[in-house]
């Protein structure tokens, strides 16, 4: 039995700040003035962080590894028990300072960005909602409150997305997400129901306990981690569930960073780094999972070349990096899937909120087309853009070369096709990041009439720490190859089972790294000859284009081939049956139902005159038959 | 005592079953053949006595004098519904000046 | 003893007489009862009807003497013929019945009614051709009718209901009352 930590308990203190702070601004919607319910959900987001914080120390100072808080019994029925636990071990601590501390900013930039808006108190109760949602997901000691977590936070995006609900565009988007989420939740379920028949009870700890019995490669254990994966692949916007989130930006800019960017749709990555125990007993689910991943970063990325929606653009980088991190899950190198959500957390927040930044300045107008020439008008927004733009494509320090080279070269052990595909989709995504911040910052302004400016300080502030941390976050995890220590993947390693692999020899990961760098010069100073020197602005949406670009701005038609697969014969079995069996079967059968009552009705009530000697009649009758039923039978 | 002889030693209960089986369908009959109240009233003291006159005879056959309270008890209950149905009769009479069981056809409302 | 030869002869053509006679007056008093029930029937006006009710209950009367039941063939005359017929008779007179000519149902119900009857006739002797074997509980006596006998079982086994019954007769009475009262009181509320 290990020894109870003390002040761990503190643990429920992390969720029941946001849920506390939705309570409030949720219930006093009406009451809050103005910037109110911004400032107490900011204050509750951020003393979560806080006690996230405390609780980190705690744990490294009591010198264990992870400790289980339990609040109470939840379930008990039969041999079912199901405790309402928090697990806090390194992993959750990581998700759960990921999102309370990436949580707070984006909260607080909030205040500024919906400084505006009449429903910002609904804003912020939903916001709190979610990151409550969000931490039960990360903190929950078994799948069931993971569950919780996941339908909460299910729920929060589809309200968030759907915030500005009078837009009718909004709405299907909304439902786009739900619907595409409802899909993968079902394999979760399934999963779930799976698991608790197999193993008897639904408790991480408990089932990786006995799943050591089981043979790699074990059916049963395949077709849980594969129901899993579906769910994963639901909420993480993987091929072929991963429409929903471009769609998704129509929600209010923080909510795509903080939702659509930075947690939620890391959801997936968390659980099945969690569930890595099982995952390495399921090889063939692993396949499966690299492949997914990588197809969806490359065709993401590919996609996100020819998009003209500021926010789009970062949409399709977000699913394309979500591949990435499902590669290096399914190469069995979790800890390094999780590095890069959390680096990833930082650089894309900061983007979106970068984005946002823009947006705002251009009073609400999302087309890089119209953009140009913002470096000078808002620097600040300016250079934190840079930064994540610096990030994300993988350029040294910053933080998004130390995870992404990290996965590379997982996949380079792994294979050479791997790393060559992967590294593929990193120069697209580097070369769109750069055409995007070259369209946008660079060059003349293109939209007449529009006065940029500066965003106010609200809002700058949050930019500018995660920028810091953007540029400085991969130091958590220096590799051995700069004489680190790889602090991060040593310190998730207590919680997270990675496969164990042979290290690359240094000479051969130099050279990697230095090929990989040349490409990446390459493509920016290709984008930077096209998109600045030349100053291309891409073509209008009507006219023609050639085969291959009109396949990628058209998204490579997967929403048309769903159309065509899913939404068609749905819509003709919906017909056949609307036309044919409703209105000409079922309609007239109830229908005729009714009216033969009816009809049976008006000719009983002829016999209720009312008269008494022909009810006495009736009555003799009535009890005459029932003697002669006696009698007979 | 045994001298004084009784009906029960010669006559067979199932004569006073056919009989008492007749009154009663005679008085049903009367409740459904008459139109005045008061006839209908009758006819229900002709079954109500037909059933009676049954329990006497059972016990009787039984040599149980519980039989015969009971017929005490249904003479109880009949008085008073003939106390009340009477009351019922002059109160229609004097509301709709007849005693025509047709004219009491609002019973469907 | 000598004397008991002789008394056992004239006894036995005493009771030989007796049991002719029972038997006769039962359906002697059978027939009586059933014509009288059918003019009840039949007969239009309403005195007429009560007179020949009046009939039938003394024929009942007379069974329930031939079957031991003396007490209730007193109570019987004293509460039928005597209380209930002569307030049917009271009514009768008090509201004018007599005039008041109520035409007769129509010749269809009339046949229905009278077929009902038959029909329900039949069904009863049916249902009760296939009753019972009795098996007495008791010896046979024939004093359970005597009043001692039968206010001795009323008072043991069935006080309570007894005690009831006068519930019921007090609002039964108080029925009455509020059925016979003239209208208006009911008007002014």
């Amino acid at each position: 039995m290990v020894e109870q930590i003390p002040n761990i308990n503190l643990a429920w203190l992390v969720p029941a700040f946001p849920l506390l702070g939705f309570l409030v601004t949720g219930l006093a919607n009406k009451r809050l003035k103005h910037n109110q319910a911004g400032i107490i959900a900011s204050a509750m987001v951020l003393l979560s962080f806080l006690v996230s914080l405390v609780l980190f120390f705690v744990l490294r100072a009591s010198g264990q590894n992870e400790a289980t808080v339990t609040l109470f019994n939840w379930i008990s029925i039969g041999g079912m028990n199901i405790p309402f636990a928090f697990l806090i071990d390194h992993l959750s601590l990581t998700m759960m300072l990921i999102i309370t501390g990436v949580g707070a900013l984006i909260h607080i930039y909030s205040i500024g960005y919906m400084h505006d808006d009449g429903r910002v108190n609904s804003f912020f109760a939903q916001m709190n909602l979610f990151t409550f949602s969000m931490l039960l997901l990360v903190m929950g000691a078994n799948y069931l409150v993971l569950f919780i977590g996941w339908e909460g936070v299910g729920l929060c995006s589809y309200l968030l997305i759907g915030f500005w609900f009078k837009n009718p565009a909004y709405n299907y988007a909304a439902r786009k997400a739900f619907v595409m989420n409802r899909i993968g939740d079902l394999g979760f379920i399934l999963g779930i129901i799976v698991l608790f028949f197999t193993f008897k009870t639904v408790t991480f700890s408990e089932i990786f306990s006995q799943a050591a019995g089981f043979q790699a490669g074990a059916p049963v254990i395949t077709l849980i981690t594969l129901l899993l994966l579906v769910g994963a692949v639901g909420k993480s916007a993987q091929i072929p569930l991963f429409t929903w989130l471009p769609d998704a930006m129509a929600g209010p800019t923080p909510v795509s960073a903080l939702i659509h960017a930075a947690t939620m749709v890391t959801a997936g990555i968390y659980m099945i780094a969690r569930s890595s125990i099982l995952y390495n007993l399921a090889p063939f689910t692993l396949n499966i999972i690299i492949v997914i991943g990588l197809a969806t970063a490359i065709i993401a990325a590919l996609i996100g070349l020819k998009q003209n929606d500021i926010k789009k653009v970062l949409a399709y980088s977000t699913v394309s990096q979500l591949g990435y991190m499902f590669l290096a899950l399914g190469l069995g190198a979790y800890s390094a899937g999780v590095f890069h959500v959390t680096t990833h957390a930082f650089f894309k927040a900061l983007l979106f909120l970068g984005a946002g930044s823009v947006i705002h300045a251009m009073g609400g107008e999302q087309d890089i087309r119209k953009m140009g020439g913002l470096r000078k008008k808002m620097p600040l927004t300016y250079f934190t853009f840079l930064a994540a733009t610096l990030a994300i494509s993988g350029i040294p320090p910053f933080s998004g070369f130390f995870s992404k080279d990290l996965i590379l070269s997982k996949a380079f052990e792994h294979s050479i096709i791997l790393y060559i595909l992967a590294l593929g989709g990193a120069l697209i995504t580097c070369f769109y990041m750069f055409r995007l911040l070259y369209l946008v910052f660079f060059g003349e302004q293109r939209l007449a009439g529009a006065h940029p400016h500066e965003s106010p300080k609200v809002m700058t502030i949050p930019l500018i720490i995660l920028s810091v941390l953007s540029v400085f976050g991969g130091f958590l995890n220096i590799p051995s190859l700069f004489n680190g220590d790889s602090k991060f993947i040593t310190f998730l390693q207590t919680a997270v089972v990675s496969k164990a692999s042979e290290e690359l020899s240094h000479s051969t990961e130099i050279g990697l790294i230095l090929g990989s760098l040349l490409l990446l010069g390459l493509v920016i100073f290709f984008a930077y000859r096209t998109f600045v020197s030349k100053s291309i602005i891409p073509a209008k949406d009507e006219e023609p284009m050639p085969f291959f670009s009109k396949l990628i701005s058209n998204k490579f038609y997967i929403d048309e081939m769903y159309t065509a697969v899913f939404e068609k014969p749905f819509g003709f079995l919906s017909d056949f049956f609307y036309n044919k069996v409703e209105n000409t079967v079922l309609d007239p059968a109830v229908d005729e139902i009714g009216v033969t009552t009816a009809r049976v009705g008006a000719l009983l009530r002829k016999l209720q005159q009312g008269n008494m000697s022909f009810y006495l009649f009736a009555m003799v009758a009535g009890i005459l038959l029932f003697i002669i039923f006696i009698l007979i039978v | 005592m045994n001298e004084i002889t009784s009906a029960i030693q010669l006559i067979p209960l199932e004569h006073y079953i056919v009989l008492s089986v007749t009154l009663f369908s005679i008085g049903m009959m009367g409740v459904l053949f008459r139109r005045n109240i008061i006839a209908i009233l009758m006819c229900l003291e002709l079954m109500f006595n037909s059933a009676n006159l049954l329990l006497a005879a059972f016990s009787a056959y039984h040599s149980d004098p519980s039989g015969q309270v009971f017929v005490f008890f249904i003479m109880i209950v009949a008085a008073a519904e003939v106390a009340v149905g009477l009351s019922i009769v002059v109160m229609m009479k004097r509301n709709v000046e007849s005693v025509d069981i047709n004219l009491l056809n609002r019973l469907k409302w | 003893m000598p004397e008991a030869g002789w008394d056992y002869a004239k006894q036995t053509t005493n009771q030989k007489l007796n049991q002719v006679i029972m038997v006769f007056l039962f359906y002697f008093l059978s027939a009586i009862m059933v014509i009288s029930a059918l003019l009840v029937v039949f007969s239009k006006s309403p005195i007429n009807n009560v007179i020949y009710l009046i009939i039938c209950f003394i024929a009942m009367a007379g069974h329930y003497i031939l079957l031991n039941a003396q007490f209730l063939a007193v109570v019987h005359i004293i509460v039928y013929t005597g209380a209930i017929m002569v307030l049917f008779l009271f009514v009768i007179m008090l509201l004018n019945l007599n005039k008041a000519i109520i035409p007769q149902k129509s010749a269809v119900t009339r046949i229905m009614a009278v077929v009902t009857g038959g029909i329900f006739f039949l069904v009863l002797i049916a249902a009760t051709r296939q009753t019972f074997v009795i098996n007495p509980r008791y010896a046979f006596t024939s004093e359970i009718g005597l009043v001692a006998n039968v206010g001795k079982t009323l008072f043991h086994e069935f006080l309570l209901p007894f005690e009831i019954s006068s519930v019921l007769f007090i609002s039964a009475m108080v029925g009455a009352v509020m059925f016979g009262k003239r209208d208006h009181a009911v008007g002014d509320d």
